[in-house]
């Protein structure tokens, strides 16, 4: 009997498969199609201070391997969040949720943090400095060490919960962002956000996403979440959610080999409503095929 | 919502770029016409949302027009090949605001989901008729199934070639119906909403992620705050539509 729990700075999950917010809404619809108390936890659907529509359609665009989506933050708000999702998602899933927060101020960050540091139902707060598809915010403050690490210290101040900043692969030096949060009072890191994508529609001659770039996800980018998974765990002591790509119980392994305490699945949900359950249906017959006993043992196994 | 893995029973050619798909496996989730299935095809990473042509238990048929690769890749397929597709999506038309006899206007690859329809709203007892709206004679399809059903079918061309000549909703104006339902591109749809006061179901499209209301990424505007047009439509009713 192989051994998948692991846990994520004192929240003990059975499984370290988390589906990656944005790709699960607030989890309940999911519930018609499955049990998914079966998931290690459910990262949600970014929000923010005030409701938002988000970016004009066309948001979403076909990539070898993968996807580009412009969706900018589409939320109800964190109120609404608080009072309607989080009730809805509490009457079908019983574990902590990982509650992912974005804003277009330091201020917003905080208050929203303020604010869901009081739902017992979350049990990690995931800030979003991450996010390519909107201005003026998201990933305007994970784009340098200074900026990150003062969100970071700023937000610890008013939540006791712990905090993991998620970052983006756009930028320069992952590893000196990810070190930046780590002295600022980071509880752990969430990697990798999107990459920025674009493509062109060969009829029209213009860029297929109305907002013109967006993220790209899928298979397609999980070499490159991976290296920098593996080179930020070299840097940094506090855990990593690992994410990017990840599509199969191998790319689990592969991913926790490379330093990831657990790990978030993102577009395979979107093309397969099923995914995150069959990953953990398949993760005991992958380590007992690859003599595997227990996940926590093989986090950060491949550096020598 | 289910995923069902399909075996391909015919493919056909109806027009120059439109085909006709038969597909036999589970089909109980498909409960309105006007829903779609999302169909998984091997080389590429994005599902493709169809919407259903006919349903039966056990068959479901799909009428698509080859637009771009997913499309084309699907026009190539032979009978006897599987099919990975997620069904019964989409809210799809609702029946009961229908009216006695109530119109259905089409505007190419806009058509099918209306023949499923037609179906239900004769099964109900009522009196249909269709507007089919196309660009010329060469790309007129489905005339005859509607026909067959007993549907009083009027066919509008933009050359003039067969039928009325102009757009679709031109051949609103000396047509007396109940209430409406349509379907196509969305000008034909927004000259059909300023040219009528009476009442009706558009169903409408968008590039999709996921099609089953996850990513938001198909998410439009109404009077009634946002919606999902792959779970929350495709089908939108008049008084809540933002044009």
């Amino acid at each position: 009997m192989v051994n998948t729990q692991v846990n994520l700075s004192g929240l003990k999950l059975s499984n370290p498969v988390i589906p990656a917010s944005g790709t699960f809404g607030f989890g309940y619809e999911f519930a018609d199609i499955y049990d998914i108390n079966i998931l290690g936890s459910i990262a949600l659907k970014g929000t923010t201070r005030e409701p938002r529509f988000g970016n004009p359609t066309p948001r979403i665009a076909e990539c070898t391997s993968g996807l580009i989506n412009s969706v900018g933050l589409q939320n109800p708000g964190i109120d609404s969040v608080i009072n309607a999702e989080l009730p809805k998602l509490k009457n079908v899933f019983k574990k902590p949720v990982v509650a992912n927060i974005s804003g277009f101020s330091t201020d917003e960050y905080v208050y929203c943090c303020e604010k869901i540091d009081s739902q017992d139902q979350v049990g990690i707060i995931e800030v979003n400095i991450s996010c390519p598809n909107v201005h003026g915010g998201g990933m305007s403050f994970g784009t340098s060490p200074e900026s990150a690490a003062e969100i970071t210290k700023r937000i610890k101040e008013v939540t006791a919960k712990p905090v993991y900043i998620k970052l983006s692969p756009n930028v320069t030096d992952i590893v000196s962002i990810a070190k930046a949060c780590e002295y600022a009072g980071a509880d752990g890191i969430s990697m990798i956000n999107t990459l920025m994508g674009m493509r062109i529609d060969l009829k029209t001659k213009k860029p297929v996403i109305a907002n013109k770039s967006g993220g790209f996800s899928g298979p397609a980018i999980f070499p490159v979440a991976l290296s920098m998974v593996y080179k930020v765990y070299e840097a940094v002591k506090i855990p990593i959610i690992g994410m990017g790509g990840v599509s199969s119980a191998e790319d689990v392994v592969e991913m926790m080999l490379a330093g990831a305490s657990a790990v978030e699945v993102g577009a395979a949900n979107l093309v397969d409503p099923y995914a995150c359950k069959n990953i953990i249906n398949n993760l005991p017959e992958v380590m007992e095929k690859y003599n595997i006993n227990s996940l926590e043992d093989i986090i950060g196994a491949a550096h020598i | 919502m289910k995923e069902v893995n399909y075996t391909i029973k015919s493919n056909d050619k109806l027009t120059d770029n439109v085909y006709k798909m038969v597909l036999i496996g589970d089909t109980s989730d498909i409960t309105a016409p006007g829903q779609f299935i999302n169909i998984k095809i091997n080389s590429l990473y994005l599902r493709r949302p169809i919407s259903v042509f006919d349903c039966s238990p056990y068959t479901v048929s799909i009428i698509y027009k080859v637009v771009g690769k997913g499309t084309e890749i699907m026009s190539a397929m032979a009978p006897n090949e599987k099919l990975d597709c997620i069904t019964g999506l989409g809210n799809g038309f609702s029946t009961e605001q229908s009216g006695d006899h109530p119109l259905l206007i089409g505007g190419g690859v806009g058509v099918p989901p209306l023949y499923f329809l037609a179906k239900k709203l004769i099964a109900e007892g009522k009196s249909v008729k269709v507007i089919l709206g196309f660009n010329n004679s060469t790309e007129i399809f489905c005339k005859e199934d509607f026909e067959s059903i007993g549907v009083d079918t009027i066919i509008t061309t933009v050359d003039g070639s067969v039928g009325i000549k102009g757009f679709a909703a031109k051949a609103l104006e000396n047509t007396d119906y109940t209430y409406f339902y349509t379907c196509g591109p969305i000008p034909m749809l927004k000259s059909i909403c300023d040219s009528t006061n009476t009442s009706g179901q558009f169903s409408f499209e968008e590039r999709m992620g996921c099609g089953f209301g996850a990513c938001m990424g198909c998410s439009c505007k109404t009077k009634y705050g946002s919606k999902r047009i792959c779970k929350d439509g495709p089908v939108l009713v008049k008084e809540e539509i933002i044009w």
